[in-house]
């Protein structure tokens, strides 16, 4: 494979093009990016540009129409479904607008998930302790129902980082908090990121949020149209 | 990972939080039915098995409506086998001013080869084995006649012209015959008092029967070496044939109970189909993030593959239990049927019924769960991406293919199960254009209704697909309800309601020639009125024209049994009040050159005669040929004695006959039947009211038997209501939370849930009873051919019901929406 040995991710000439009523719609059209290990990068753009359906692709939850997905050496086109969901719980971390947490799981169970996934014995101690850095110690038998929007999205973050992931994707991590929260939350993903060594690919609308990264990729229209 | 473990964890989590319990409570409520009758039929099964030569007191029996011939006592002498000799009939016992019609039985001392007699010298009393028989000149009477007759052990009664003490008090005699329908109670005598009784005349009907034991092989040489095909008027019984009219009863009874089990368990699967879709659609998220995390398509299978068998175990296990329970409430409703104490069951229907929800789980639930494989991680990201549903026909065919092939195995009978899976199919089909074209009707009255009652059609007409799935499934335990109810009071009340009030009472039959005079006097003089007696000769059909009658040639079993018994003959100069001439002529009196038949319409079809046929009987010993002049339609519900074979005076007045008259008894003359059967003792009396009543008591058992299994359905049209519920529970909850938010209150909100389940109980209702009163009147009209009045309250009735039992279940299904704050629920959905 024809991979620079820094890149944790690639993405060749990928083409996204789905079925509408009105006709075959191109949603990314010919996307070209390499993502350094260690790197931390905001895809920024208007709503409808394209930033989700990329992200989906480098994190492997869907496959392009055409081109190619390189993540952690592995191209991700030549796996099965089930071959991608390995790939997912062995070198990537997800952060969600929506937290996405499962209601019958207490906080300790949720951060617990993808390490029992991978088999792990001290899925319960590693959980524990990933609580305990977002400061969540006093919470771990809760259920999302009980927790605050804040405290949801740091289990969440708990969860990302349990499995020591190379990657972390984060899609609007802050679009449901408040201001305050948001900080907090974002202050934890860095210092989580800078911690583990992780790389961080983040879609935001927010140009703040944005400015902290170190590179910033702007999507117009499903291409990028600049990389700064 | 440990995915057993996981699947057990959440199977916990989905229990508590809700999700599953409707799955598991409908198998629960469809194995408790099943498994209640697979318990009961079990016992009845190992009952009949152990107690087969018990039945017939027998290893053989030989049984004639004439006198065993010699030969037949003198091979099974031969073959060294135990015989003995037994005579049964029909007689009035008295005792002072009391008469009892009783089943007599007269025998020896080799009487019975096999199992024992009890007895008791108390009434009521303690019961013991007793290894001998009646001593000459007394009787063992059971208890039903010691208190008819008011009379004590030690005290005599009368029998015919003899006197008889009362010296036991018969409490079990192991071939008791008859007892699905015995209506008489039991008096045993010696054979050797029989002569005394003068009870035995030519003509009078008595069963003989010749009992033989002996080794089996030594059974098997005698029934080959003996050669029944050249006597008219001998059966052969062996231990198979043992009680084949309780036999045939209960195997019925078990058909139809597995049947209506199986219609428990049709609901019970749609309930659980329609809980699994919902459990499905709200696991898609959760589906989504564990395949974002890692979760492979082949553990997602798995883990829900678990969760199912194991609710499908315990749940099973559970209803096993109930069903256990249940079944002794339905042993002790037909107690009365099996006459017999049952034995305990054995472990197969636990088996059975464990099969029986691993199937319901499997058909209705897991295609739907394991589906959720195909919900894509991107799901995440687009929470409009959504697997592919599903088809729900591929669905439901896939459950009604499990049931048909489930059916037989459940009923023992292809044809029969074929009809009932046929019949529910069409009703479903039925109620549901019905209701769609109901629903459509409706949606035109909505600008006009007020605004609860608009807002609750609304959502009727809004959710058309899962309103229809409700009224299907609640709609047909309903139908089936309804229809048991009006078919009992068909079959009961309306029968007896068509007799006018001075319909004959009482029938006198075995009367002698040489009485017809005496008594026609005697009772015309009492009663005041003409008394009509008619002759009786009895008879087997032997030919059709050149055709030799072989009953394993007609293969309905009416056919069947009409042409392997004798039958009542008559003989008339002119044709009866009740009867008419559907086909041919009657008979000229005059005419005596020929001997003429006329046949009642409904034998003639079944047995294939027609005008003209020559039909050959042979009566006593004797072969008589006629032709058949006309068929009749007869008034059978009269209560009149009537014929199904008539011929003209000429063709039969020579032969041996007794007479038969039916009459009207007055209370207040009743007492001339005392000193009629003191003149005649040979004559019997049948009190007509108390058949009636004992018909109609066992009827009674078996409905309520039948609505025992019955209740059952409606539980599982219950879940499935509660499933159609859930369905639309978040859409309805939104609704009610987003009407909060707006400013409803909640008299307001609950006045809209009320509307609209009023609705949904209002057409269940009414297309419920549509339906029972047309399957009520094809029954009438097809199977039990009689003449109904549909009672129109039914159809305010059965909506009015309905209407309480849905909103009365809406309203507490949605108890928690109406108690939760706007905010919380708009939040949650």
């Amino acid at each position: 494979m024809d991979l620079d040995s820094n890149n944790i991710v690639e993405a060749k000439a990928i083409v996204k093009q789905v079925s509408s009523p009105e006709g075959t719609l191109t949603i990314l059209a010919d996307v070209n990016l390499s993502i350094k290990q260690g790197e931390s990068l905001a895809v920024i753009g208007v709503s409808g540009s394209g930033k989700s359906t990329l992200l989906g692709l480098l994190a492997g939850l869907d496959t392009p129409t055409s081109g190619k997905v390189i993540l952690n050496g592995t191209i991700l086109n030549d796996l099965d479904e089930d071959g991608r969901a390995q790939i997912r719980n062995q070198s990537v971390g997800f952060v969600f607008q929506s937290f996405h947490l499962l209601p019958g799981l207490t906080a300790l169970e949720n951060t617990a998930l993808p390490l029992e996934l991978a088999g792990s014995d001290q899925a319960d101690e590693i959980a524990r302790q990933r609580l305990a850095d977002v400061g969540l110690s006093e919470r771990i038998h809760h259920y999302p129902n009980q927790l605050s929007g804040g405290e949801q999205q740091r289990v969440a973050l708990a969860r990302a980082f349990a499995c020591n992931p190379k990657i972390l994707f984060a899609d609007e991590p802050t679009g449901n908090l408040d201001q305050k929260t948001a900080q907090l939350i974002i202050d934890m993903i860095f210092k989580m990121n800078k911690d583990n060594g992780t790389t961080l690919v983040m879609v935001t609308h927010d140009d703040a949020l944005a400015s902290l990264c170190d590179r910033n990729v702007v999507m117009t229209g499903g291409k990028i149209t600049k990389d700064i | 990972m440990n995915t057993l473990k996981f699947a057990f964890n959440g199977l916990k989590r989905d229990w508590y939080s809700g999700e599953l319990r409707l799955i598991g409570i409908s198998i629960l409520i469809a194995v408790a039915c099943l498994s209640s009758v697979s318990f009961f039929t079990d016992r009845v099964k190992r009952g009949t098995q152990k107690q087969a030569t018990e039945l017939l007191a027998a290893d053989l029996v030989l049984i004639s409506s004439k006198k065993i011939q010699t030969k037949y006592i003198d091979a099974g002498t031969s073959a060294a086998l135990i015989i003995s000799l037994s005579e049964s009939f029909r007689s009035v016992v008295l005792k002072n001013d009391k008469l009892e019609l009783a089943e007599v039985k007269a025998v020896d001392s080799s009487y019975p080869i096999r199992g024992h007699l009890r007895t008791s010298d108390n009434l009521f009393g303690e019961e013991q084995v007793n290894d001998s028989i009646p001593s000459r000149g007394s009787a063992w009477v059971d208890s039903r006649l010691l208190q008819a007759l008011q009379v004590d052990i030690g005290q005599s009664i009368s029998l015919g012209a003899s006197e008889l003490i009362v010296e036991k008090i018969l409490t079990y005699e192991p071939d008791r015959g008859g007892d699905l329908f015995n209506i008489a109670p039991r008096l045993m005598m010696n054979r050797a008092d029989l002569d005394k009784t003068k009870l035995v005349l030519p003509g009078s009907r008595i069963q003989y029967r010749l009992l033989l034991g002996g080794k089996s092989e030594r059974i098997d040489a005698y029934r080959e070496q003996i050669n029944v095909e050249d006597n008219d008027h001998l059966s052969v019984q062996g231990i198979k044939d043992a009680r084949p009219e309780i036999k045939s009863a209960l195997e019925r009874a078990e058909q139809f109970l597995g049947l209506a089990a199986l219609v428990s368990i049709a609901l019970a699967g749609l309930a659980v189909a329609m809980s699994a879709q919902r459990f499905a659609i709200r696991h898609y998220d959760n589906c989504a993030i564990m395949r974002c995390l890692g979760l492979k398509q082949g553990q997602i299978t798995q883990i829900y593959f678990f969760q199912l068998m194991l609710l499908s175990l315990i749940c099973s296990f559970i209803g096993c239990m109930l069903g256990f329970f249940a079944q002794e409430v339905l042993n002790q409703t037909l107690i009365g049927m099996t006459q017999q104490p049952l034995p305990d069951p054995s472990w197969s229907p636990v088996l059975s019924g464990l099969f029986a929800g691993l199937i319901t789980v499997i058909a209705f639930a897991l295609p739907q769960l394991v589906h959720l494989r195909e919900v894509s991680p991107l799901r995440v990201l687009r929470k409009d991406l959504s697997p592919v549903p599903l088809n729900n026909y591929a669905i439901y065919a896939l459950a009604i293919i499990t049931l048909v092939l489930l059916s037989p195995w459940q009923s023992g009978n292809v044809n029969l199960t074929l009809y009932t899976v046929a019949g529910l199919f069409l009703t479903a089909i039925a109620l549901a254009l019905s209701a769609k074209m109901m629903i459509k009707l409706l949606k035109k009255l909505q600008p006009k209704l007020k605004m609860a009652a608009r807002h609750g059609l609304a959502n009727v007409t809004r959710r058309s697909d899962q309103s229809i799935m409700q009224i299907i499934g609640i709609g047909i335990g309903v139908t089936v309800m309804l229809l048991l109810t009006l078919v009992r009071t068909d079959l009961l009340e309306g029968w007896q309601n068509r007799l006018p009030n001075d319909a004959p009472n009482y029938f006198l039959i075995n009367i002698q020639p040489e009485q017809v005079s005496g008594i026609k006097a005697q009772l015309s003089a009492s009663l005041g009125t003409n008394i009509e007696l008619h002759p009786m000769v009895r008879g087997r059909l032997i030919k059709i024209n050149d055709n030799i009658i072989n009953p394993n040639d007609y293969k309905d079993p009416r056919a069947n049994r009409l042409a392997a018994r004798e039958f009542n003959l008559s003989y008339a100069d002119e044709i009866q009040i009740e009867n008419r001439l559907v086909a041919g002529k009657w008979w000229y009196l005059d005419d005596d050159s020929k001997n003429y038949f006329s046949v009642e319409e409904g034998i003639a079809k079944t047995l294939g005669i027609s005008i003209g046929d020559q039909l050959t009987y042979s009566i006593a010993g004797k072969d008589i040929l006629g032709e058949v002049i006309n068929l009749r339609w007869v008034e059978w519900d009269s209560f009149n004695v009537n014929f199904f074979v008539v011929s003209n005076t000429a063709a039969l007045d020579s032969y041996p006959s007794t007479f038969i008259s039916s009459l009207f008894i007055p209370e207040s003359k009743r007492s001339m039947l005392i000193d009629l059967v003191k003149q005649y003792p040979s004559i019997t009396v049948f009190d007509i009211d108390a058949i009636l009543t004992q018909v109609r008591i066992i009827m009674n058992q078996v409905i309520r038997t039948v609505e025992f299994v019955f209740i059952f359905t409606v539980l599982t049209g219950i879940a499935v209501l509660f499933a159609a519920l859930q369905s639309t529970h978040d859409e309805r909850s939104h609704e009610s939370a987003l009407m909060s938010a707006l400013g409803a209150n909640r008299k307001q909100i609950v006045s809209g849930l009320v509307a609209e389940f009023m609705f949904l109980g209002g057409i269940t209702g009414l297309l419920s009873a549509i339906a029972a009163s047309v399957i009520e009147m094809a029954l009438a009209e097809y199977v039990f051919k009689m003449d109904i009045i549909i009672d129109p309250l039914i159809w305010l009735i059965a909506p009015l019901a309905c209407c309480l039992i849905i909103v009365s279940t809406g309203l507490f299904g949605t108890r928690k929406v109406l108690a939760s704050s706007p905010m919380l629920m708009l939040r949650k959905v």
